[in-house]
Formats: structure tokens, sequence, C-alpha cells
């Protein structure tokens, strides 16, 4: 799987409040959680993000809470992978159980900027940033992990693996 | 090599002799939990799998407490979903408004999680049940959607950090001001991906409230699980509480661990996180003084009997602070029955607080205690994220419950030795 988006850049300790805040728990719809993506980290991101776009973060991205609706806002609003210097453990294993493509790469997290268009290649964990031509490798998952995102979620992946 | 208490429970429900940090294992799972607002989303993933039936009726519990009793109407749509999945597939451990608590206050005093259990929950805190010296973490619903149906879940074995807490701790320090102080040393990445180990004098000297306390906030470092091995004061908490086999385990002297980290408690003073990270803490003298417009006492962190003895001791009485919001929520039915009992709901009505049936309600601000804009809470919980209990421009302080029951007097931050 290769993507090339736009990037919005955030700091450390992006919390799933910030994500999506508990006061719009309420539902499940993935379009009603993306129109409140991010928006208590920044109140213009629902309008700026275009479907495609690519979240660059420092550390620790999605610390707190363990609600799967802070991946689907994210999915939701269009984003095509989320790269971080890290990420906290259960918004990984969420990520990649509901086929969110994220990568850990603290030297991309650290030089990639707001507006920079990146490349990036899921099977070998190369990113690319086409503004200054710098290349970047992350740890590419496990085989397991890249079948679960890329037939989009677990429960398709055990449905798939159950019926073949 | 030796392994430490959490790799020995991985190893068990995986069949294994012997693991390391590092491997990924397949377990069986002993609890399965999830709650209004996890579980909907869980059941609608498990529903795709077209299975019409569960891994094991009696393994799974649903409680409906995040925004129940229902907030509004959406909400009400969730706990509908999640009532109507325990009745069509037989779920025995489906706790109904009136019975149910705060799922990690809940839990523990039903006796559905015992020693060297594995249990996954669609709730970060989780973690809580470590006290009892069980592996339990936090997932998202898509793992518990898997886990109903196959009673499994793959785990990464992890590295543990041994916190070692030495000496006697003062009257008003316990168990949240413990690990508040650790989450301040390492920070709120400080155990990421991590089992946090805690040990010692400290430790062994500390009630099951307080342990409760402790483990419940291993998330806030980041970490996969808290634990503490299971002693004579776990037996005789777990005694008339847990019916079935349970294991205890002891990590070996040889275990290897990332880290060992070594607090004296002597002279800790109650800590409090400032806005908006558990990890910016102070000591309680270094917060006084900081006006409060809401004082919030429970929460899984400190919903249970003795957090709500600790805050009616020092209101018994006496009058919250004109025009400040106190507000308690006894963490269970049972919790809430006993302070009814030993006379601290009474004490609480006639301080001036507003008391709550069982609820997270205000901590993650659903309902029950929602901040305007602008507005500062001193809270029990464990979380002070921007927004976290209302408003972006709100902000949440935590701490203990002693010293948020003074707070409530005085209308600040205010040490227990103050009122």
């Amino acid at each position: 799987m290769k993507f090339t988006g736009k990037v919005h850049k955030f700091g450390a300790n992006i919390d799933t409040d910030a994500i999506i805040p508990a006061r719009y728990l309420n539902t499940v719809d993935p379009s009603e959680l993306a129109r409140h993506c991010m928006e208590d980290a920044d109140q213009e991101f629902p309008n700026k993000v275009k479907p495609g776009d690519i979240i660059v973060a420092d550390k620790n991205f999605g610390c707190g809470s363990s609600r799967e609706h802070a991946p689907i806002a994210i999915k939701g609003a269009g984003i095509s992978c989320v790269i971080a210097d890290s990420f906290a453990r259960i918004f990984y294993r969420n990520a990649i159980n509901i086929g969110l493509p994220i990568l850990e790469s603290p030297e991309a997290a650290a030089a990639i900027q707001e507006g920079d268009t990146v490349e990036v290649d899921l099977e070998s964990g190369k990113i690319k940033n086409l503004r200054s031509g710098e290349e970047y490798q992350a740890t590419p998952f496990p085989e397991f992990m890249q079948g679960i995102i890329s037939q989009g979620g677990l429960i398709n992946y055990v449905k798939e693996k159950t019926e073949s | 090599m030796g392994m430490t208490i959490s790799q020995k429970i991985l190893a068990a429900h995986a069949d294994r002799k012997h693991v390391e940090a590092g491997e990924l294992l397949n377990c069986r799972l002993d609890v399965i939990l999830g709650n209004d607002v996890t579980a909907p989303v869980a059941i609608a993933e498990f529903s795709r799998l077209g299975l019409g039936r569960v891994f094991d009726q009696e393994s799974i519990v649903l409680v409906p407490d995040h925004f129940a009793p229902n907030k509004d109407i959406k909400s009400a749509e969730q706990c509908k979903i999640m009532r109507e999945f325990a009745r069509d597939y037989g779920i025995k451990y489906y706790f109904e408004i009136g019975q149910m608590g705060i799922e990690h206050c809940l839990l523990p005093e039903q006796g559905l999680v015992g020693p060297g259990d594995l249990i996954i929950g669609a709730d970060s805190h989780t973690c809580t049940y470590g006290a009892l010296g069980a592996f339990a973490t936090g997932v998202g619903s898509t793992d518990m959607a898997a886990a109903m149906a196959t009673g499994e879940a793959w785990f990464k074995v992890p590295e543990s950090i041994k916190l070692v807490y030495h000496g006697h701790a003062s009257r008003w320090v316990g168990g949240k001001d413990f690990i508040l102080h650790a989450i301040g040393d390492i920070g709120v990445d400080g155990a990421r991906y991590m089992s946090m180990e805690f040990t010692g004098e400290a430790i062994r000297n500390l009630s099951m409230d307080n342990r409760f306390s402790m483990a419940n906030m291993a998330i806030e470092a980041g970490g996969k699980n808290g634990i503490i091995a299971a002693d004579e004061i776990t037996l005789a908490y777990i005694k008339d509480r847990v019916r079935r086999p349970y294991t205890i385990y002891q990590s070996d002297p040889d275990a290897v661990y990332a880290r060992v980290i070594e607090y004296d408690v002597t002279d800790l003073e109650p800590v409090v996180a400032f806005p908006h990270l558990p990890e910016n803490t102070h000591p309680v003298s270094q917060a006084a003084g900081i006006t409060l417009d809401q004082v919030v006492i429970g929460s899984c962190t400190n919903g249970r009997i003795e957090d709500l003895q600790a805050a009616a001791e020092i209101l018994k009485g006496r009058r919250v602070y004109p025009g400040l919001r106190l507000i308690i929520l006894p963490g269970t039915q049972e919790i809430y029955l006993e302070a009814m009992q030993r006379g601290f709901i009474e004490t609480f009505i006639r301080a001036g607080a507003a008391v709550s049936t069982p609820t997270c309600g205000p901590c993650l601000g659903g309902h029950m205690g929602i901040l305007a804009k602008g507005e500062r809470a001193l809270a029990t919980t464990n979380r002070n994220f921007v927004g976290r209990m209302g408003h972006p421009e709100s902000e949440v302080y935590l701490s203990n419950p002693a010293v948020a029951a003074a707070s409530a007097l005085t209308g600040q931050i205010t040490p227990p030795w103050e009122v």
C-alpha cells in the first residue's frame, strides 16, 4: 500500500480526548465522528483536512482512552496514514485493528513540517518527503499485521481466514 | 532467566513454560469487558462475523456506566444496543441500572476478577485489576469483538519496570499519591508498552482500595498493565467474592527488568497534577491557593469506600465553600449503600454536596458536572487532558480524596491538615 498526501503536523502526547472529545462518543457514525476529529487540538482541522492527507506527530500519539472512535474519526476524516515519533499502545492496536495505516519513525516525525507532501510505502516502511527529498525508514509491520491493514481491519481478516 | 509476574500469567494462558519480552503470543482470556461507549462498536463488529453465539456467556461482562443512566437520546440508543445484545446472547454478567457501578469498582467487588487472571477490557482503565495480581489491560472495541468470538487475543510479551516504594507514608498520603508521584517522575509515556510492577514495604502496607487507585493509573504512564503480587491483603479481599479457582504468581528473583525505580514515601506530600497532563505533578503545598469552581470525588480511581471515608472525615460537621460545587459519586451501589449505613452520605448532604448514583459521568466530560469555559475543577479522577471535563478552555487538577474534600471547604486547593 502506497500513499501520497499533504501533512498536518501535531505535537507530543496528543490524547484521545483531543482526537475525539468524549462529548461526541454517544455516536459511532464515522462521518459524524470525523466532523469533530482533532477539534480540541486544532479547531479548524475538520474543515481543512482533505482525503488522502497525512498526520505527522511527535511522541505518544493517541495516549489516554481505549476509545476506538479515535482512529475511526481519523480514518473517517480521510487521513490515509499517521506517522509519529511513537504511539500509545492501545491506539496502536486499535489503528491496526480498524485498518488505519500507521508508521513509527522518530526521524520522520522530527523532520517533516506542516504543509509538506510525503510519500509512504507501508510494505517497506519507507517515507519520502517530496519537499526536501529526504527519506526515512520506519520499521515495517510483521506480515500478519500488514494482512490485517490491507483487509481493512481485524474482523475482515478473521472472516477471510475462517472462510478460506 | 526468570520471569516477571506479568510474563508468567501470559505464558500460562498460552500453555507455555517460558516466554521472553518481545514474543507475540496468542492467549486464552478469563474475562472480556465492555461498557456503553465501547461495547456498541464491538457488537457491530462482532455481528459482521455472523456467528450467532459468543464463545462463552459467563466470561463476558457488560456494564452501562459511562453515559448511564442514559444522559441523552443517543446514549440511550447505545445502552439499548448493549442491553439487547446481552439478552439475545445470554450474557450472564450484564449489570442493569440499579445494580451497576463504575466497571472497575464493580468487577472486583463482585468477585468477577481474581489473581492470575488474564483480562482484557474495552476501556483503558482495565489495568485496575492488576491490584489483585491479575494481568489486565485495555484494548479497543475490535479486539473485544474478536475476543467475544474466540475467547482469545494476541499479546506482545511486555518488558517490565519495577517500582519499589520504601518507607511509611504519612496520614494524608496513599495510593493515588504514590502513582501520581511516579507518573510525574517517568512521564505520561515513561512506561509505554511496558508492565509496571509495584512492590516494596509501602505497597505491602497499602489497603486494597489504595492498590486499586495505583494500578488504575498505570495507563497514565503509558503502561500496558500495572500489577501488585497478591498477598494476605488480597486474599482477605477476594475471600467470599471470587468463587472460581485462581493462581498467585510471584516474579522470579532473577526476573529481568527494563528499569528499577526506588521511591521513599516517608516524606511524600499529597500530590496534585496540574493541567493538562497527569505528569504535571506538584506537592499539594505548592498548589495551595489555586481557586476552584468545582470539586469531584469519585471515579474508577477514587470512588471506593475508603475514598468516601477520607472525604467524610474531613467534611463532617462543615459546609462546602459558598459558590463551590462539590459532586460525590460512589463507585457502585454496594459502596453507596455502605456509605449510607456509615453516615457518610448524610455528612456529604449536610455539608452541601451533590451525591450522585454511580456513573463515570463528569470524569470524561459526559454528564453530572460538566465545566463551562474558564472554569476550574479539582477531581479525584485520572485524567486532566484539555477539555476532559467539559469546555476545551476549562481546567482539571487531580488529587487524592482528602485533598479534594479539604479544598471543597476552602474554595481553593488546600492541604488536608489545614482544615
